[in-house]
Parts: structure tokens; C-alpha cells; sequence
């Protein structure tokens, strides 16, 4: 910064303390991101040459049936208010109603989110528990038969088309081998029979004490957990190897090598512990990638996620259900971004 | 020694290059070496190579017409006589189509290739040498379409625009060029503080200069690991789009919609979808053996691995 | 087992090492059916407002209506449900409905004419979608309250003119004939709405079922109606579950988890050839596939090459390859087992007559056109196919393929040169069909009579039209039939529809099942007489 370091330093134009204007400005531009995807997604629901009417009122309406719907549902009215009506709904909590679902997109949302959440979770701890060991061994033991595998491991994970993967997989082991149970989320014997307090069908059976229920949901969920996991595992691993390897050439290691350490207290005590702060970046990346919730793995597995909900309603032009969505999932990814770049600047010595 | 009597390669190899010319050609001479070394990167150059060819000279490589509809003779199996991998639902020979095939994908790989880095590196480089609003309006944006979902972001796109192969791309391009753009502001960030940006400043050059002349160049070889990485990955949405109906259009023997039409029958006619399925795994990987290999090359921060 | 489930069994077997036996197949419950279908169609369950077909099956299951068809004897037509009998009066204009005394609705209230009256009035007054096959009887907003009226246990429905009977009582038995509780209903009123809201997600009530749940894009439950007029039906619970994809429904089926799938492909239904203990139920549909020209356009308007096209597709081609069993060749508006129904299919792939045609009508060489077709499999290949013989004609065929909802907005707006597309009947009655297919009153841009197919091709009909009218309110059921009949051959001849296949549903069915009926060409699916 050589040539800006003569700028006088501005005084700052509130007096609060550091820590506070952080926040507020990390708050600031949350919100800005926040309306600008509204906007864009607003912008994207108007352009589009889908009908909301004829989502509403089926192929047989009449011209004055349509119109009946055009206005309820305020289609009139021009872009810049319909947007300022929608914000203005929106801040008070109010996402409108879906078309499709003849409900609140908000009752809609804490539906269908959960069911990704979970789905997510189980996947990006299947990710991690598989991806960072391998990572680390593959780094460790560079250019081995372990290091070969975990590439082939990992580039066959980034290329395979996940829905044909998806469909073989339920071919083999849910339909040859019935390990797992079937698409959907649980077996018609528990439908309905788990009452629903978080949304998520293995938190909430564990809250009922049904362990009929939590074993059978959980061995619908495995599947497609694990396919979706295998992605994580594939960025994961190759990312972790990537940063072992930058870590291990690094001098401190040669010093403590030097010293005696043994190679286990080296690698686990000092090269790991200086990327964790690297990789929990790539992990909060990779969850909010599996938060988005794959539209494709939720055709197949049947599973009611936001990424399905999303995709059908933009086909149907159901303009409140794709922003409630876009807004939760955008959300979610700005928090885990803000999160990840926190947790970088509490642990990593060199940004202080 | 003259020059003349130096080999090709003892003059790329040379210690002391006498010109620039030399210096630069010396570089990509050596890191060729340690790539040609990397016999997975090879072997997937090998596979991009093998699928240029047969996209060039598709005419003369499909034993059929791609379009060709036979409705007596559909779904036969591998290795049916005329028809080694079979035909598809219509009757059409599933190998003519995927060589044919091969062309659509080489062109949705090569628009995406086009767009989204430059894109990612027009708005980067501006952001992290401008600084200030521009930065902060630019990162901004950057983050909107960063913070939608994305499969979400292309669809929105197609639906607007309409279903086709174009508009795929330009969906997908829509939908890459952030993460490029994030680089090439990092890059430049580090760039513009170093002292020859600063001695190059003062002899007076214009940011117009300084951006195309000297960091824009630095910028390319991490952004060209990034796209050969990322090229599996625009296959793969390329194909997801024609999976859910919205990239290539039919009859067009696009890779993706070819599975998608197979999956009807993925349980007893496994091999409609799984050859083209194949076709896109073997491109996918290829594509990443070669991006991983160019990392080791290119990248300078693993440049260790 | 082919030879690719062999090698992919004999991998698992080998991934399998130490387990030694298959754990053995789930089955679903004795006293619960379970069926996979595609249901994120279901956009409401108020059966004022429902127009799609698995709402449809849902309703059926949970509304009684004054009259009703018998699953298991379709053939009989309407019989009496809650209105137990009726009378016609003399100038054929009133129904008068007797109401069955001593049934009561899902939340104990009696079902009374009221409650008839009330749900009739409610869809003339709401005027959804659906609301048409009401008020083509003359019925307005303004005038129900007059024309539908109850005296003590009767209810009496009013006519703008005399209609023939079976016409009339065929449209009750339409979804919006459902007889919902009026108390409860009014209870959940919000500005007026006459509970439509409400009503839209739940149930109010008197059939075989009650709605448990539903969750769009996951499921449906039903619960059974101990109290049912007609005896409790077998099956406790119904769970119909959304499955998009036929190869998952099939597998489900396969492994025991449903007992039902609807959706499966031919080469799935194929495949559950020799599967132990499931079977293949087959029934006739009332959906038709068909293509259309729009008379806009300067070549198609003319008559050659509207016949010429039909000589265009390969009917037979399609019908026994992709579309075998699944679709059968119909060339006839008029769903085969309607009143009035042909069985005449002149057409078939002609090239030779299809050239002449075209050349009598000057078509120039290399003529471009554009046909919009939905985002679904099987109407793409047909969309592919006719591209194929068009091109042997000279004709290039463009695709337009988009979502449902974008290609049907296009259409409306009579942009479309050709459109490929689906229609099923509304209502078991021929009017259902003749009323939109070859009826248009006023063909002009400003009628915007965008429910009428033959308006949104521009197609004036060539006189059909005052045949409609004159068949609908013909009182004698041969001599109406017969003007059916020839209608249909002058639409044949006339029209710019090639009306192609009528869909024949597939179901995969587990053996123990027994009962089920799917709705065959006139209702929709019920499950009260199924058994395990």
C-alpha cells in the first residue's frame, strides 16, 4: 500500500468504538447485498415470459377470470411500486402467498428448509469426516498409492452427473440390496406420526423417543446424504491436501522436524492446526453450496427441499415462493460468509 | 556456442536467456516438462485432444446420421450390428449422436470459457485496482450474484430468455464469472502494492496501461487453472439445464438432454442414458486431471504440490 | 432381469460379502394404501376452484355430490349419491333432487339442501376456473340464488333453457359438484371469500374420506369416514405420495413401499413384467393428444394443407413404438366411451397424398413453421417424430419447447403456428368437448375466448358452431349421438386439428390390491372399495 500510505487517515464519522462499527458495516452491506438480490430476483420474476395468472387459474379460465386475477394480484400496478409493496411486506415478516401451495411461502419455507438443512448437514459431515482425513494423508503421504487414490477419489466425485448417480444408486441399494429405504423422507409407517417441532424429521423423532422413527428416517436420508456428501468430499479433501502441502514445506515444519518431533505431533499439532482457519472457509463454501439444496438429487430422492421449491415455483412463475426462497438461501450464504470471515479474523494471526 | 548450434530444446533450457522472447518461451518450455511428467494430466489432455478430433471430423467419424429416426429399431443394445452402442428411443444411432455431440459441448466449453473469466476479470481487476466506491459497488454486485442460489440464477435466466443452448450458456457464464472476479480482485490487490506497480506508476503509465499491460498478465495463469478446474463443473450445469429441459433443444444430440431423454429408461435400457452419462464423466475428468496438473504448473502458491 | 441388473446384482452380491441374507421385502400395511403419483399439480383442494387431476382424485375421495358414478360399474353413468332422487319438470328447465335423508358431514352437521344449494351457488358466485360448466346453464352471480332454490329436503337447479337431462347431471358429477358443509365452512369466511381460503388447503366433507394432510410436492393422507353413508371403506389411511420419476416409482413398487404407481413409462411397465406380485392395471383415459394449426397463418389456413398435415404423422409409428399401451391412435374429438364417441381413424402416414396436397395448395418449398411443445418426455419425442416426417414433406419444423405455463400463455395469445397438446374432458358429457373444439361464436382477436380451443387457432368452424348449440339441447339420446357423429366427420375433414392418440393410464399395481379405480375416461380415481 505504498502509495496510499501518505492519505491522512479520515476521522471516523461516528465515535464508536471498533468493534461496533465492524459490525454495523458488516450489517450495512448484509442488507445492501440483501435488497440488490430482491431486486435482481424481483427483476427476474417480471422479464420472465411466464404467466403468474395462468399458474393461478389453469388452461380453461376465461379472459375475465384472468383479469379478476391479474389485479388481485396487484400485476396493475407499475414494477417500482410492486417492488416497494413487496419490501415493504417483507420487512414485517410477510412473504405473501404462494401460488402453488395455496399458503404462506413463510410456512412453506420452514417446511421445506429443514428438509434440506438436515439433508445438508448429514452431507457435509459425511464431506468432512471422509474429505479432511484423506486430505491430510494424501498430503502427507504425497505421490503414494493413498495420495493417487484420494485424486481419483476426488476428480470422480467432481465429474460424475449427480442425477445418474443418484438413480444408480438407488437401483443398487435400495432396490437390489433394500440397505437403505426409498425416496422420500420416511416410511409410510411414520407419516404423520412424528409431531413436528424443528421441521427435521431426525431432531424430532429423537424429541418424540422414537427410535423406530429416527432409524427409519435416517436410513432414507443416507443415500442421498452421501451423494451429495461425496461432492464436499471430493472439494474438501483436494483443498485440504492442497493446504497440508503449503503448510508442510513451510520452514517452522523443517525446524520442528529438526527438533525431534515426531512426524504424527508435526503434522497434527502444527500443520494442521495453522489450516483449520483455511478450511473452515472451504467447509462454510461447500455447506452453502448443499444449502442451496441440489434440485437435481431432490427429483430423485422425492425430497421436499428449498432447491426443488425454488426451481418450481420460478417454472410457474410463483414470484413470492422464488424470492422467499432466494431471500432464506441468499441469507443463509451471506451469514455463513460473514461467519467463515469472522472466524478468519479471530484465528488467523496474520490478518490481525 | 552459436545459437545456431543450440537445439531447440538446449536454447528453451538455456540458463541465461538472451531475450525476453526466450525468457518467456523458456517458462512455458519448462512447465510443459513438469506437466508432460503428470501422466494424469496427460492422459486427460490426451482425452480433450481426442475430443476436439472427433468434433472436427464428426462427418467423417458417424457411421450414421445423428438425426436419423428408425422407430422399428430403437432401444437396441450395445453392440448391435450398424449400431455399436445401441439406439435410442427414436431409433437414432446413440455413437453418431455423441460424436456429433461432442461438438456442442466443445462449444458450450469454449463460449463459457470466453465470457465467464473475462467477465470475472474485467470487473476484479477495475474493483481491486480502482478501490474505493467502484470497489465497494462492484464487490457488491459481485456478492448478489455470488449469494444466489445458482442452478436458481441459470434457470431464471433461460426461462427469461428462453431454452437453448446460447442462452445456457450465457446463463452458466452469468452464474461463473463471480468466483473469477474474487480472484482477479485478490490478485490485484497484491499486485498493485508491489513496488514494480509503483515504479511503473511513476514513469508515468496511465491505470488503463497498468491494468492491461501489467496486471491483467499475472492475473491469467491462476484464472486459467481455475477455469480448466471449473470446466467440469460448466459440463456438468450444461447438462443439468438439458436434464431439466432447458439447455440444448431437441433433436440436438447435446450430451445432457440425451440422458435426460434416457433416463425413462435407465432400468432396462441402461445403456441410453449411461453412454452419454459416460461421455460427460470422461470430459468432466479429463478436464480436472489437466486442471490439476496445470496447478502444479501454474499456480505459484502450489507450486509445491 | 436383464443383463445389466445381473451384473450390477452379482456387484452388489460381491460389495454384499458377510451379509448373508437379503433383508426381505417391506410391505405397506393391510388397512393403508399406498400410491405413487405425480401430485405437485395440486395448486388447491376447494373443489370450486380445482381443475387438475390429482386434486381431482383427492376430491372425489372426500366429497360427496348429489349425483355420482359407482366405481366399480362406471358403464351404469351417474347414480344417485346425496340426492337420492329427482324429477324433471315438464319444459325440461327444472331438476328438482331429493337429498338423501340422515347423512352427515366429517364434523357431524347433517348434510342438508342447503348445503347443496350453498355449494352450487358458491362456485357461480366465486367464478374460478372451473366455473363455466355451471354457468353455461345461464347461472350468474346475480340470478343463482334464484334458479338454484331449496324447498324443505329438496334443492331444485333452473335452466336458461332445456338442456338434455344426462347433460346437466353429467356436470354435477364434475369436481365442483362436491357438496361442502356450510356451517363450516362460513365459519372460516375471510372478506367474503366464502371460505375459499380456507378451503383451498382443508376439507369440509361428507364422502368416504377426510383429508389428514397435505403437503405440497410430498404428499397427500387420507383418513377414513367410519361414518360413511354407504359402510366405512377397508383402507384406514390412503397416502399418496409425489414421486417424480417413473424408474423411482417403479423401484418402489418393486421393494413393497407402494402398492400403487402411476406414472411408470411403458418401458417401466415393460419391466414389471414377470415381477412377483405386482400387476399392470390398464384403463382408458379420457385425455386426448392432438395437434393444431393456427388458421393465422397464411399456408395453414388452407384447407390442403391442413389435411396434408394430417397425412403427415406417423400415427402408427408412434403408436407402436414409444407411445405402445400407452397411447392409442384416436383421430376423434369425442374421447372413445363418450356419448356420441367414433371409432373412425382415416388417417394415417401418406406422403404421397400429403405432396400432392400441398402442391394443390402451392405451398412453397422449404416452408418454415414453429410448434410449441410443453417440457414433458413423451410429447417431445412425438414433437421429434413429426419434425421427421414433416422434413420428408419439405417442411421444416421448428421446436419451441418451454414450461407448461410459458408455451399455454403463447397459445392463448394465438401466437403459435402449431401446438402440441393435451386436453381432457372437464365433464363426462360430449358438450365437454364439442363445446370447445368446434364451437367459436365470435372468432375475432377482441373476443378473446382464450378457453376455446378452436378460437385460439382462429378457426371459425365452418358452421360447427350452431351444430354444438343444436346438439346440447337435444332431448333424445340417439338422435344426439348421431349429430355427434357428424360433427366429428366434419371436423375430421375440416378442422385444423389432428387429433392423435387418447391415453390409456398404465398403473402399476401390487396383486393384493383389489377395488381400485382410477376413473376410467369419465371421473376420477376412488378408493373406497379397495381392498387388501
Amino acid at each position: 500500500m505504498a502509495f496510499y500510505s501518505n492519505v491522512p487517515k479520515r476521522q471516523p464519522w461516528l465515535p464508536l468504538p471498533p468493534w461496533a462499527r465492524s459490525m454495523g458495516i458488516t450489517l450495512l452491506s448484509v442488507s445492501i447485498t440483501m435488497l440488490g438480490l430482491l431486486f435482481v430476483t424481483f427483476l427476474i420474476g417480471r422479464v420472465m415470459p411466464i404467466d403468474p395468472v395462468l399458474a393461478v387459474v389453469g388452461e380453461r379460465a376465461s379472459e375475465e377470470q384472468y383479469n379478476a386475477v391479474y389485479q388481485e394480484l396487484g400485476l396493475d400496478r407499475s414494477l417500482i411500486v410492486q417492488f416497494f409493496y413487496y419490501v415493504g411486506d417483507v420487512l414485517q415478516g410477510d412473504f405473501g402467498k404462494s401460488l402453488l401451495t395455496a399458503r404462506p411461502v413463510s410456512q412453506d419455507i420452514a417446511r421445506v428448509f429443514p428438509a434440506t438443512f438436515e439433508l445438508a448437514t448429514i452431507g457435509i459431515i459425511f464431506g468432512c469426516v471422509l474429505g479432511i482425513p484423506l486430505g491430510v494423508i494424501a498430503a502427507v503421504r504425497r505421490g503414494s498409492w493413498v495420495d493417487q487414490i484420494a485424486r481419483v477419489v476426488a476428480l470422480v466425485g467432481y465429474s460424475m452427473p449427480i442425477f445418474w448417480l443418484g438413480l444408480m444408486g438407488l437401483l443398487l441399494f435400495y432396490g437390489m440390496l433394500g440397505w437403505v429405504g426409498g425416496p422420500g423422507r420416511q416410511g409410510i409407517f411414520y407419516e404423520d406420526m412424528i409431531p413436528s417441532v424443528t421441521g427435521m424429521i431426525l431432531v424430532d423423532s429423537i424429541i418424540a423417543g422414537d427410535w423406530g422413527a429416527f432409524w427409519d428416517a435416517f436410513s432414507h436420508i443416507v443415500l442421498p446424504a452421501s451423494i451429495l456428501g461425496y461432492y464436499s468430499l471430493a472439494y474438501i479433501s483436494r483443498m485440504t491436501r492442497s493446504f497440508m502441502l503449503e503448510q508442510l514445506s513451510a520452514e517452522y515444519i523443517t525446524t520442528a522436524r529438526v527438533k525431534g518431533m515426531s512426524e504424527w505431533a508435526v503434522v497434527m499439532h502444527h500443520a494442521f492446526k495453522n489450516i483449520r482457519v483455511q478450511l473452515i472457509t472451504v467447509i462454510a463454501l461447500s455447506y452453502a453450496n448443499l444449502l442451496e439444496g441440489s434440485v437435481l438429487t431432490e427429483i430423485i430422492f422425492s425430497w421436499p427441499g428449498i432447491g426443488n421449491y425454488i426451481t418450481t415455483a420460478l417454472l410457474s412463475a410463483d414470484m413470492n415462493a422464488v424470492l422467499g426462497g432466494t431471500v432464506v438461501v441468499g441469507l443463509v450464504f451471506i451469514v455463513l460468509n460473514v461467519f467463515s470471515d469472522l472466524l478468519y479474523k479471530v484465528f488467523d494471526p496474520r490478518s490481525k | 556456442m552459436s545459437i545456431q548450434s543450440m537445439t531447440l530444446r538446449e536454447w528453451l533450457l538455456s540458463e541465461t536467456p538472451t531475450s525476453r522472447r526466450q525468457a518467456r518461451l523458456a517458462a512455458y518450455y519448462k512447465g510443459w516438462l513438469t506437466l508432460r511428467a503428470n501422466h494424469m494430466a496427460m492422459a486427460g489432455l490426451a482425452i480433450i485432444v481426442l475430443l476436439v478430433g472427433v468434433a472436427i471430423f464428426a462427418p467423417l467419424l458417424a457411421p450414421h446420421d445423428p438425426y436419423y429416426q428408425d422407430l422399428g429399431n430403437r432401444l437396441q443394445p450395445l453392440g448391435t450390428e450398424g449400431h455399436i452402442l445401441g439406439t435410442d428411443s427414436l431409433g437414432r444411432d446413440i455413437l453418431s449422436r455423441l460424436i456429433w455431440g461432442a461438438r456442442i459441448t466443445l462449444y458450450i466449453v469454449a463460449l463459457v470459457a470466453m465470457i465467464a473469466p473475462i467477465v470475472g476479470l474485467l470487473v476484479g481487476t477495475v474493483s481491486g485496482y480502482a478501490g474505493g466506491w467502484v470497489d465497494i459497488v462492484l464487490m457488491r454486485v459481485t456478492d448478489i450474484f455470488l449469494a444466489f442460489p445458482r442452478l436458481v440464477l441459470a434457470l431464471a435466466f433461460v426461462a427469461a430468455l428462453g431454452a437453448g443452448i446460447e442462452n445456457a450458456v450465457l446463463a452458466i457464464s452469468l452464474t461463473a464469472w463471480p468466483p473469477y472476479a474474487r480472484l482477479a480482485r485478490a490478485e490485484t490487490l497484491t499486485i498493485r502494492s508491489s513496488d514494480f506497480i509503483s515504479a511503473i506508476r511513476l514513469q508515468g503509465a496511465g491505470p488503463l496501461l497498468i491494468i492491461t499491460k501489467h496486471i491483467w498478465p499475472l492475473c491469467i495463469s491462476s484464472l486459467i487453472v481455475r477455469v480448466t478446474l471449473d470446466m467440469a463443473g460448466i459440463i456438468l450445469a450444461a447438462a443439468g439445464l438439458g436434464f431439466l429441459g432447458l439447455g440444448a433443444q431437441p433433436p440436438s444430440p447435446e450430451w445432457g438432454a440425451m440422458i435426460s431423454e434416457g433416463r425413462r429408461f435407465i432400468l432396462d435400457y441402461w445403456w441410453v442414458a449411461t453412454m452419454p452419462g459416460l461421455a460427460i464423466f470422461a470430459v468432466s475428468l479429463a478436464f480436472n486431471l489437466l486442471g490439476d496438473g496445470l496447478r502444479d504448473v501454474l499456480d505459484p502458491k502450489d507450486s509445491s504440490s | 432381469m436383464n443383463a445389466f441388473t445381473r451384473l450390477i446384482s452379482s456387484a452388489a452380491l460381491g460389495l454384499a460379502m458377510g451379509v448373508t441374507a437379503l433383508p426381505a421385502l417391506s410391505a405397506t400395511p393391510d388397512n393403508m394404501l399406498v400410491i405413487a403419483n405425480r401430485i405437485d399439480d395440486i395448486t388447491t383442494l376447494d373443489p370450486a376452484q380445482s381443475f387438475e387431476f390429482a386434486g381431482a382424485d383427492v376430491i372425489r375421495n372426500i366429497y360427496g355430490k348429489l349425483v355420482n358414478f359407482d366405481p366399480s360399474n362406471l358403464e351404469a353413468g351417474y347414480q344417485p349419491d346425496l340426492a337420492e332422487s329427482w324429477t324433471v319438470s315438464e319444459d325440461g328447465k327444472t331438476i328438482t333432487f331429493t337429498m338423501r335423508e340422515g347423512v352427515k358431514f366429517h364434523s357431524g352437521n347433517p348434510v342438508r339442501a342447503e348445503d347443496a344449494a350453498f355449494s352450487l351457488r358458491r362456485v357461480v358466485k366465486l367464478n374460478k376456473t372451473p366455473a363455466f360448466i355451471l354457468t353455461q346453464f345461464g347461472f350468474t352471480p346475480e340470478n343463482v340464488d334464484d334458479v338454484i332454490t331449496v324447498d324443505g329436503n329438496t334443492l331444485s337447479i333452473t335452466t336458461d333453457k332445456r338442456y338434455a337431462t344426462s347433460f346437466v347431471l353429467n356436470c354435477l358429477t364434475a369436481t365442483l359438484g362436491a357438496i361442502v358443509d356450510e356451517k363450516l365452512v362460513m365459519e372460516h369466511e375471510k372478506d367474503g371469500d366464502m371460505g375459499n381460503e380456507w378451503l383451498m388447503t382443508n376439507s369440509a366433507g361428507s364422502g368416504p374420506y377426510t383429508l389428514s394432510s397435505w403437503k405440497p410436492k410430498e404428499s397427500v393422507t387420507l383418513t377414513a369416514n367410519p361414518d360413511y353413508y354407504d359402510g366405512a371403506p377397508a383402507m384406514q389411511r390412503v397416502i399418496v405420495r409425489h414421486v417424480q420419476e417413473s424408474a423411482t416409482q417403479r423401484l418402489m413398487l418393486e421393494r413393497g413401499d407402494v402398492d400403487v404407481a402411476r406414472d411408470l413409462t411403458p418401458a417401466d411397465v415393460d419391466g414389471l413384467d414377470g415381477v412377483e406380485g405386482v400387476g399392470v392395471q390398464r384403463e382408458m383415459r379420457g385425455r386426448l393428444m392432438y395437434v393444431s394449426f393456427n388458421q393465422k397463418h397464411p399456408e395453414l389456413s388452407k384447407p390442403q394443407v391442413r389435411q396434408a398435415l394430417k397425412y403427415l404423422i406417423d400415427y402408427d409409428g408412434m403408436e407402436n413404438s414409444f407411445l405402445k399401451n400407452w397411447y392409442v391412435k384416436h383421430q376423434n374429438f369425442l374421447p372413445k366411451t363418450y356419448l356420441g364417441a367414433v371409432d373412425e381413424n382415416p388417417f394415417s402416414l401418406n406422403l404421397e397424398k400429403a405432396k400432392e396436397l400441398l402442391a394443390e395448395a402451392g405451398v412453397p418449398e422449404g416452408m418454415e413453421l414453429t410448434v410449441g411443445v410443453r417440457e414433458a418426455q413423451e410429447r417431445l419425442e412425438i414433437a421429434q417424430s413429426l419434425q421427421n416426417t414433416f422434413a420428408q414433406a419439405g417442411i421444416k419444423l421448428n421446436l419451441e419447447v418451454g414450461t407448461g405455463k410459458q408455451i399455454l400463455g403463447k397459445y392463448r395469445a394465438r401466437e403459435l403456428d402449431i401446438y402440441l397438446g393435451a386436453w381432457g374432458p372437464d365433464y363426462p358429457d360430449p358438450q365437454t368437448n364439442a363445446g370447445t373444439f368446434a364451437y367459436n361464436p365470435d372468432n375475432s382477436d377482441e373476443a378473446n375466448a382464450t378457453g376455446l380451443l378452436a378460437w385460439r387457432n382462429a378457426w371459425d368452424t365452418g358452421g360447427l358452431t350452431t351444430e354444438v348449440e343444436a346438439a346440447v339441447v337435444e332431448g333424445d339420446t340417439e338422435k344426439r349421438a348421431e349429430m355427434y357423429h357428424q360433427i366429428q366427420a366434419q371436423f375430421r375433414e375440416t378442422s385444423p386439428f389432428a387429433i392423435m392418440f387418447q391415453l390409456v393410464e398404465q398403473a402399476g399395481i401390487s396383486e393384493n390390491v383389489e377395488g381400485l379405480n382410477l376413473g376410467g375416461a369419465i371421473t376420477a380415481a376412488a378408493y373406497w372399495d379397495v381392498t387388501k
